[in-house]
């Protein structure tokens, strides 16, 4: 069964795209099924409790429902982004 | 699906004078408007977006803001690029009580619902390139940016 992650920003189109593109090669690299859905921050309360994980690159500080949340900004500038993806990856590689 | 961008000098705009973000966005934003890049409203949508969403990244300077709106109101995807002739503030889209003095201004005006996966890609590669991105900071003219970025965007 693949992996649901929950990839939010500002407005779900740009910041969200580049980042769960590289989760997904990421994660298919290590063997992976991951599905991504994009959204905006505002409607993550909404959606995230059907997901495995909410990455948001923009600051989130909703409810998560115990969803697991992890902060993807790292994806985007570089700094701590290998962290990041092994933190991606330990949360979701049983799923 | 090949990356569908055309750098247009008109839209590089090295050394920009601005009191602050909110000057430098509007600036920006009215150049792709008078350029018929984006409809009317998108400077609008642009400094609401960035008051609630800001778009700093933090990163060692010089730093990147990627600021952007809704994609209805983009006419044709592509991207304008500022260097400030002085630092600006940007909240930090991570934290937002994070202040960043902002050197170069990536706008992005995107016009398809699920963005453009390839230029995005490629503006990260930018943010994330330490070497590019001094050389875009430091470029002396509209000439000098549009050779950098043709070659990154090419």
């Amino acid at each position: 069964m693949a992996a649901h992650i929950l990839v939010a920003c500002g407005n779900g189109i740009a910041t969200s795209t580049v980042v769960a593109s590289k989760i997904k090669s990421f994660l298919a690299e290590k063997g992976v099924d991951v599905e991504t859905t994009q959204t905006k921050l505002m409607e993550v309360p909404g959606k995230v409790e059907n997901y495995d994980l909410l990455v948001t690159t923009g600051q989130f500080e909703g409810q998560t429902h115990g969803v697991p949340y992890i902060h993807g900004l790292p994806l985007l500038t570089g700094v701590g982004a290998q962290d990041t993806l092994n933190k991606i990856y330990e949360t979701v590689k049983d799923k | 699906m090949a990356v569908d961008l055309v750098i247009d000098k008109k839209l590089l705009l090295p050394h920009l004078e601005a009191t602050d973000n909110l000057d430098a966005l509007s600036q920006i934003a009215d150049n792709l408007y008078a350029q018929g890049y984006v409809k009317e409203g998108y400077k609008q949508a642009i400094l609401e977006r960035e008051a609630t969403y800001p778009t700093g990244l933090p990163s060692p300077r010089p730093t990147v803001a990627i600021p952007h709106a809704n994609y209805r109101l983009v006419k044709q995807t592509t991207i304008s690029v500022a260097t400030l002739a002085h630092p600006v503030k940007f909240h930090d889209m991570g934290d937002v009580n994070h202040v960043l003095d902002v050197d170069v201004i990536i706008m992005m005006a995107i016009g398809e619902p699920h963005g453009q996966v390839e230029m995005l890609q490629k503006i990260v590669d930018v943010i994330q390139d330490d070497q590019l991105r001094h050389a875009i900071a430091d470029a002396k003219d509209s000439d000098g940016l549009y050779q950098l970025l043709a070659k990154t965007f090419k």
